[in-house]
């Protein structure tokens, strides 16, 4: 039985002399939720095209579903796909670009009102694409990617442009399709939105794969910050050197100085700053979001 | 490949796009053939290039699809403009990732496409030579033009012929529409390039030079429309022309299977 949906190795692609992606080293497992993230121009879409064969790598290789990726006729049956955002046919209908992938893969055209339904689309197939807003454009690129019922769902942004409501549908289809069996491969820049569906993560910098692994351990590696607000801006330096002098590291940012730090240091925090004269209007001991954790790891703001 | 061609008719038999070219074809026929007969005794001339065709020309057999190989230049440019915008535009709508994840063979959408466009111009030629057929009697009425011998077997057997030789021109205007496709990825790019070529470069060159019509496929296919002219015989325009454009197309299909496709 296969265990990996995808294994990349040493995969690489360069554009005259930049590195667009260069020698990623992952795996995705098989029935998995797998979040690839990294800033705009990281590379994800362009491993995202090696993946589906659009691109030819430039040294290195990989795998899906247990085929070699310089044969993409031989797993792309079995993948869904959205790549760089939905791409249709302005002039025809939802219905009728549907139409046109579905008889493309030899799929059954019977499928498309189902697909359309599924996606919140059932009462728009017949509406003119150029008609549909970005929400409504973006759920259509999902049902053409759930044609093939795949085993493999490589989205690319998917959520982009859905209002709320929307991105929690997409959401309860991820997790719906991950319970059918589906391998998730989803990428976004919406850390957040990875760190509440995906179990697995590839973080993605400068074309370099900076973390590949499960999303709690990732969040094992976040720390406890305290976030101390002075009552005058003008004791902020003076706060940070208090907590400093305690012997913990820390950063001004938003006019508060945020530590790191377990939540019983504040009451710590709170004694020092009192015993020195300064008076806090805030101090919260918080969680270091994923994307606090990203950060810090990328170095980027 | 049967697939790729099922998927692009669904494309092709869009109401926008049929009607559009169902008007372009009437326009181009109706001018063709009312040009040809009811300037039939002006003396500066109804025919291409302001040939002179005369009223017994008109009357033999021969006469019934003179204007229908006529417009096969102007055919041939809707095929050319089709051809060119239905496979460019995969790129500027960025489509062209969506149907080779579903159809990862690149030469297998290559063909299909082919394939299935070909069908295409090949109603709008059989669309053209109904309507063609019909002016032609309604006009040769007007102009009180004998129409005995366009029932005879001959002229069906022209009728058969000119149908084949348009059609031939046609597909093959609509193949180099194709070829500036793939190459120029835009369909402004390639329909404004492939109809300046074949209006301007290749019409005012082949005047002012002799014997350039020659060796331009865009007047070669005119040719193999015309079954074959004084200066140039039948077989050579057919083959040369096409010759250019299996040229063409195996260099453009390698560009194709070989692209990186990153739009």
């Amino acid at each position: 039985m296969l265990n990996t949906a995808i294994d990349v190795r040493d995969l690489s692609k360069k554009y005259g002399d930049r590195m667009a992606v260069s020698h990623a080293n992952f795996s995705v497992p098989m029935g998995s939720i797998c979040g690839f993230v990294g800033p705009n121009g990281s590379g994800k879409t362009t491993t995202i095209r090696m993946l589906l064969g659009l691109i030819t790598p430039t040294t290195g290789d990989g795998h899906v579903l247990g085929e070699d990726i310089s044969e993409p006729e031989k797993y792309l049956p079995r993948v869904g796909a959205m790549i760089e955002g939905p791409a249709f046919y302005p002039a025809l209908t939802g219905t009728q670009n549907l139409v046109v992938l579905a008889k493309l893969g030899g799929f059954d055209t019977q499928l498309v009102q189902g697909l359309l339904e599924k996606v919140g689309l059932g009462d728009r197939g017949d509406s003119k694409y150029k008609t549909y807003s970005l929400g409504m454009k973006q759920r259509l690129g999902i049902a053409a990617a759930l044609l093939p019922n795949p085993k493999l769902l490589i989205l690319d942004e998917p959520t982009n442009g859905l209002d709320p409501a929307g991105i929690q549908e997409v959401r309860a289809l991820l997790r719906q399709l991950a319970n059918d069996g589906a391998t998730i491969f989803v990428s976004s820049h919406l850390l957040s939105e990875l760190e509440m569906i995906c179990d697995q993560l590839v973080m993605l910098r400068e074309g370099k794969v900076i973390f590949t692994g499960k999303t709690t351990e990732l969040l094992a590696a976040q720390q406890p910050m305290v976030i101390a607000r002075p009552e005058h801006l003008k004791d902020l330096n003076k706060l940070a050197e208090i907590a400093k002098s305690l012997g913990h590291q820390m950063s001004i940012l938003d006019d508060a100085v945020h530590v790191k730090g377990e939540k019983d240091f504040a009451a710590e925090l709170n004694k020092a700053a009192f015993a020195a004269g300064i008076t806090l209007s805030s101090l919260a001991p918080v969680q270091a979001s994923l994307e606090d954790t990203f950060f810090e790891m990328t170095g980027d703001q | 490949m049967l697939n790729v061609v099922r998927a692009e008719l669904v494309k092709l038999k869009r109401a926008s796009l049929s009607l559009s070219t169902l008007a372009a074809v009437l326009f181009i026929t109706g001018l063709s053939t009312s040009l040809l007969f009811l300037l039939v005794d002006s003396p500066e001339g109804n025919g291409r290039e302001g040939i002179r065709i005369s009223r017994e020309t008109l009357e033999l057999a021969t006469g019934l699809s003179l204007s229908f190989s006529n417009a096969a230049g102007l055919l041939g440019i809707v095929a050319l403009c089709i051809f060119a915008a239905q496979t460019a535009q995969e790129y500027t709508y960025g489509t062209l990732r969506n149907l080779l994840v579903r159809q990862p063979s690149r030469m297998k959408v290559l063909i299909g496409k082919l394939i299935a466009m070909k069908l295409f111009a090949l109603v709008v030629v059989v669309s053209a030579g109904l309507v063609t057929f019909a002016l032609s009697y309604l006009f040769a009425g007007v102009k009180d033009i004998s129409t005995q011998s366009w029932g005879s077997s001959d002229a069906r057997a022209d009728i058969v012929r000119t149908f084949i030789n348009v059609a031939v021109a046609t597909v093959g205007y609509g193949i180099f529409g194709m070829i500036l496709g793939l190459l120029f990825r835009s369909p402004i790019s390639a329909i404004s390039i492939g109809v300046i070529w074949n209006l301007i470069v290749e019409g005012l060159l082949s005047i002012f030079v002799e014997d350039l019509a020659r060796y331009f496929p865009g007047q070669l296919l005119s040719t193999v429309a015309l079954g074959g002219t004084e200066e140039i015989s039948y077989q050579y325009a057919l083959f040369t022309s096409y010759g250019f454009l299996a040229a063409g197309m195996v260099i453009v299909a390698i560009l194709f299977k070989r692209r990186d496709v990153s739009n």
